[in-house]
């Protein structure tokens, strides 16, 4: 239970500092990687890549982690 | 015509020693230093009885025992286990193979010699 | 382009469909066949989040500040990963305590505040009625650029009242709030229809927005990268940088994030599908990544359609309607009626909600604490009735704000702006509610005084200037402050300048909300009813239902029926009493005293039909005594708390237990390992001993025995037995030294050592035995530093032993032992002993180096090794942190090699890193 609550909170701020100033900064540049703009295939390959996570840590604890 | 005897030891100066006190107790001796070599050894024709080493390369001493007791033509074979582990467990794995008798280095040379020739009378006396 | 009428039938089909829907699984919910008991319609529901705003305003937020738009989205996403740690929470609070709506839940954790909910309620509606005016003027906007296209102007004029789609809409959504919003009085009661619907909707604007979205892609334009590469060229993207900069910088970007993170749980929408909606808290794992999804895959397209927009249309086309006219623009008309009712479905399902939630709010909230304090209700009139018609005029009342507003600002601002502001309003309720539920210190005193300060600041940074933009206030105001006065300009308070309106408007009034919240609650007195709610909400999960028994109180189970009468109907509250009295096994009579229980229950209930601060207070009224003293509830829920927590610990400790087994089991496996391995080893040396001795003695006799024996062989079995003697000498020094470093014990000195004279020196005191046959020994090599860091006497044994051991190996008669020190890879020494005997056989490489290990071919009458010296050598190799090993090739020799760590290393001490007892 702890253990879940430690790994969604890691990820939460893992989001954080992806979507933010400076990694960000990183990726707005001019420039396309297979026709898309750098940035917006960083914006939504991270933000895939999150919900795939969070999905993987809410599934594998996925029965009897209730009620506490 | 005296009776033969197979010494099997990988210590050359075991079978020495071996070699030495049964040929002056009157018996004929072969020799072989694994086991292997003594299978090999006997099948041209068996022995009257073998002094078997149990710790040896290719085949040990149980091993060849083993072999000796689950062939027809070998049956009644006399063999006598030498070895220097000392525990009973390995005597007792010795006797149940079908080892005759069981003889732990360092040896008595007078027991050995008795036990050889105990054996041998026995088998005779016997059939 | 398309005939008005065309637009209005489908429009009215669809609202005809919405109905159907709501009241067909209305119907099925009431047979007990529910469809929202479904983590999937849950998540879908939750998607009401994406609002004409999305479907409209990102489009037109992406031409003006990019990727920006994105931050709506990532915001939830964020918080949609810890819903299990928070939103969990607040739904286990308000199920336990049928907690209603977000001022409820500010009441009554605040110690049951009739002030603090009716503050909240009010902030609510005042702080959404713009975002409701938004969907209405997004409907209307939708439906004139429908109708007009292309004609720009007609779509931008303004219509007289009873011309204007938006006012029909209102009426339309009024009616869908009533018929499905008010169904049941107890508002903890699941509004299935409402769900499904909204639900169903969010499936229709995806699907919609969708449709757009890949029709611009991939029939305007040819896929992604023919988009992304027009609009590259495009004179007024490549200027704001559209593509690849975040032209409202990054403080608005962290700012936009925050506020919709804090939206998407503080919402009234939100919160109503989220908390008060859901049927089962598992459903929250699946809409923690689901509903994340959906916000990724609605937006896909949406930077797209701003690139193709812009490079489609000029200025006088208003980016939000881009959506809209790019399919009319090409002759689309059927795909244009598909995309205003997806943006259509987006509008209603939010003000849906919205009207409902803000409703109960306010009813339960503002209208019936007024009423039950003014006296004004004679005990003959019909309570649930009145309720509910107050919810039902709220829902008009609050479509009509919205309206009001709609007209004040209609077109005076982009839809995002207007939403904005609401997002700001909202994240009031953060402060108050997220250090509610983690932090017991916080008072009444501090949330009041927080919560309306965050909501004056609000009122002037934000709502104000939006109502003087359309010219209803002075404009002066904004530029120069009020009377002139500079630092009070609602956009730069105190002077600070250099935020955008929404950041500048955000970090003021969360500033004075939690700071007045935390520093006022550090100093405030919390009474008892405070600590007593403080503590159950914190400790939620701590708690069950039964726990919160304040009520030592006298009343008849008779008055408690008839209040709960008055409130829920005669007929529903008795069987809510005799339901409650049959779980516990308890038989009423009507002038019976009623147990603590039964007054809890009846208080729960109510609260759910009239909100926790009212529901207090009407139980008060007929309760005659004093409900329990803060130290009686406390001992109680402390008792329960114990006994949970004492289950709990018991629970860990059986966990503990029971891995300590296991590892006992563990260990005492590895014990049994390590005996047998003792066993075994101490047979090793047995057998090692006794076969020498056995030639000893065996010869001894004979030499005894046969005195006449000739000399000839008299020498030869003498000689045998000197030979082995030393054998067994050697035998024996080599277990005492293996014994020695094994345990430890053995004395390692830590010493500058030069490898090469280690080599020389072995090669001096080996010379021996090399001349004794007719082996050669050479050394090589020797240049350079070979400094290691070691034990010289057990360094020069490795050497010793390699050397002896290659001695002994060799060809018998040419002979041929090398040593060789030289630099290793890395910073390492080598020591290197090669011989040219017969080779070791790749199975024998690394067991060599085990004790007893004999390689099993061996030439016959050479002396053997004790199989000790190479376990002794890599001993030594390994508490020197270096390797040995051996190459070889049957019949072409053997090297062995010893690599050392050259000194100046990392080193530590000698013996600890070298785990001996494990070494067998």
């Amino acid at each position: 239970m702890n253990s879940l609550a430690e790994r969604l909170i890691a990820l939460a701020a893992a989001g954080v500092v992806l979507f933010n100033y400076p990694i960000l900064s990183a990726f707005a540049v001019d420039g396309t990687i297979a026709g898309a703009p750098v940035l917006y295939l960083y914006l939504f390959t991270a933000w895939a890549a999150l919900i795939l996570l969070v999905a993987l840590a809410l599934r594998r604890n996925g029965r009897g982690g209730r009620g506490g | 015509m005296s009776q033969e005897i197979l010494i099997v030891d990988d210590e050359a100066n075991i079978v020495l020693s071996l070699e030495f006190l049964m040929k002056q107790a009157g018996f004929q001796v072969r020799t072989a230093e694994d086991g292997e070599q003594a299978l090999e050894a006997m099948e041209d024709h068996p022995p009257d009885l073998v002094l078997l080493d149990v710790m040896m390369p290719r085949k040990n001493g149980y091993e060849v025992c083993e072999e000796i007791r689950r062939r027809p033509e070998w049956a009644g074979l006399p063999v006598v286990m030498l070895t220097a582990k000392g525990r009973d467990v390995e005597r007792e794995k010795g006797l149940a193979l079908g080892a005759d008798d069981y003889i732990t280095k360092p040896f008595s040379t007078q027991e050995v010699v008795d036990k050889v020739k105990e054996i041998l009378r026995d088998r005779q006396g016997g059939g | 382009m398309l005939p008005e009428w065309s637009i209005l039938l489908v429009s009215a089909l669809y609202v005809g469909l919405l109905f159907g829907i709501a009241y067909f699984a209305d119907k099925l919910g009431d047979r007990g066949r529910s469809l929202v008991n479904n983590p999937y319609v849950y998540t879908l529901s939750i998607a009401v989040y994406c609002t004409a705003w999305t479907f409209y305003g990102s489009v037109g937020l992406a031409t003006q500040s990019g990727m920006a738009f994105l931050t709506i989205y990532l915001g939830p996403t964020l918080m949609a990963a810890l819903w299990w740690l928070v939103l969990r929470k607040i739904v286990r609070i308000s199920k336990l305590y049928r907690i209603t709506s977000i001022a409820d839940f500010i009441a009554s954790r605040y110690g049951k505040s009739m002030a603090l909910g009716g503050l909240a309620a009010v902030i609510a509606v005042i702080g959404i009625t713009p975002y409701i005016a938004l969907q209405l003027q997004a409907v209307s906007s939708s439906f004139d650029v429908l109708l007009y296209f292309p004609d720009v102007e007609a779509m931008e004029t303004p219509r007289g009242v009873w011309d204007d789609k938006a006012l029909y809409v209102a009426v339309l959504l009024a009616a869908f709030a009533i018929l499905f919003g008010t169904r049941h009085i107890d508002a903890t009661e699941r509004l299935e229809g409402m769900v499904v619907a909204v639900a169903f909707e969010s499936v229709v604007k995806l699907v919609a927005f969708l449709s757009a979205g890949i029709f611009v892609t991939f029939w305007l334009f040819n896929g992604f990268s023919d988009l992304f590469a027009r609009a590259a060229s495009h004179e007024a993207i490549q200027s704001l940088g559209l593509l690849h900069e975040i032209p409202g910088g990054y403080g608005a970007w962290l700012t936009l994030t925050i506020l919709s993170a804090f939206a998407i749980i503080f919402l009234p929408r939100q919160w109503q599908v989220t908390v008060v909606e859901n049927v089962n808290e598992d459903h929250i794992r699946t809409a923690s990544w689901l509903f994340p999804l959906y916000l990724l895959a609605i937006n896909l397209f949406v930077l797209p359609i701003a690139l193709a927009g812009m490079t489609a249309f000029g200025p006088e086309m208003s980016p939000d309607n881009y959506v809209l006219a790019l399919p009319l623009a090409e002759g689309h008309g059927a795909l244009g009626l598909l995309i205003y009712i997806g943006g259509f479905s987006a509008a209603t399902g939010m003000v849906i909600v919205a009207t409902i939630a803000l409703a109960i709010m306010v009813s339960n909230d503002l209208v019936v604490p007024i009423l039950l304090r003014k006296q004004a209700l004679s005990p003959s009139v019909d309570l649930s009735r009145l309720i509910v018609n107050i919810r039902r005029l709220l829902i008009c009342c609050i479509l009509l704000l919205g309206y009001l507003y709609y007209l004040l600002i209609a077109d005076a601002y982009a839809l995002v702006s207007i939403g904005l502001i609401s997002f700001v309003a909202v994240a009031q309720f953060a402060p108050p509610i997220l250090a509610g539920m983690f932090w017991k210190g916080a008072s009444r005193a501090g949330a009041l005084a927080g919560l309306s300060a965050g909501f004056l600041f609000w009122l002037y940074t934000l709502l104000l200037p939006s109502l003087a933009e359309t010219g209803i206030l002075g404009q002066g105001f904004i530029a120069h402050g009020p009377g002139g006065i500079e630092w009070l300009r609602p956009y730069g308070l105190f002077g600070i300048t250099g935020m955008d309106p929404i950041t500048h408007a955000f970090f003021w009034t969360m500033l004075v909300n939690a700071g007045l919240l935390w520093g006022i609650s550090m100093f405030s007195r919390r009474g008892d009813m405070e600590r007593i709610q403080a503590a159950l909400f914190v400790d939620v999960f701590l708690r069950s239902e039964r726990d919160a028994r304040f009520w030592q109180g006298t009343a008849t189970v008779g008055d408690l029926q008839e209040l709960l009468g008055r409130f829920i109907g005669n007929e529903q509250a008795s069987r809510i009493i005799y339901e409650h009295a049959e779980t516990r096994g308890d038989r009423l009579a009507d002038t019976e005293q009623a147990r603590p229980e039964l007054v809890h229950h009846v208080e729960r209930v109510l609260a759910g039909s009239i909100g926790s601060a009212s529901a207090r207070v009407m139980v008060s009224s007929i309760v005659k005594g004093e409900a329990l003293s803060f130290e009686g509830v406390m001992e109680i829920l402390d008792a329960t708390s114990r006994t949970i927590e004492y289950s709990r610990r018991l629970e860990q400790k059986s966990k503990e237990l029971e891995q300590a087994t296991q590892e006992l089991r563990a260990a005492n496996e590895r014990l049994k390992e390590l005996d047998h391995l003792k066993d075994e080893f101490v047979s090793m040396v047995s057998h090692e001993l006794r076969t020498p001795l056995t030639s000893i003695r065996a010869f001894g006799e004979i030499l005894l025995n046969n005195p006449e024996m000739d000399t000839a062989q008299r020498q030869q079995f003498l000689d045998v037995v000197v030979r082995e003697s030393e054998r067994l000498t050697r035998l024996i020094n080599q277990v005492l030294d293996l014994s020695k470093i094994e345990s430890g014990s053995a004395e390692w000195q830590l010493a500058d050592v030069d490898m090469d004279r280690i080599g020389r020196e072995a090669v001096e005191a080996t010379r021996q035995i090399f001349s004794e046959g007719k082996t050669e020994l050479r050394i090589e090599g020797g240049a350079g530093d070979a400094t290691v860091k070691g034990d010289p006497d057990r360094l020069m044994q490795l050497a010793i032993n390699l050397l002896s051991n290659a001695a002994k190996f060799s060809d018998p008669d040419h002979g041929r032992v090398r040593l060789r020190v030289d630099d290793g890879p890395g910073d390492t020494v080598q020591l290197a002993v090669t011989d040219n005997g017969p080779g070791i056989g790749e199975s024998d490489r690394q067991r060599i180096f085990e004790k007893f290990h004999q390689v099993s071919d061996l030439q016959a009458g050479k002396p053997k090794g004790s199989g000790l010296g190479l376990a002794i050598c890599r001993l030594i190799a390994e508490a020197h942190w270096g390797t040995i090993w051996v190459e070889s090739e049957p019949g072409e020799g053997s090297t062995f090699i010893c690599r050392l760590p050259r000194a100046g290393g990392e080193h530590c001490d000698l013996t600890a890193h070298v785990d001996f007892s494990g070494w067998r």
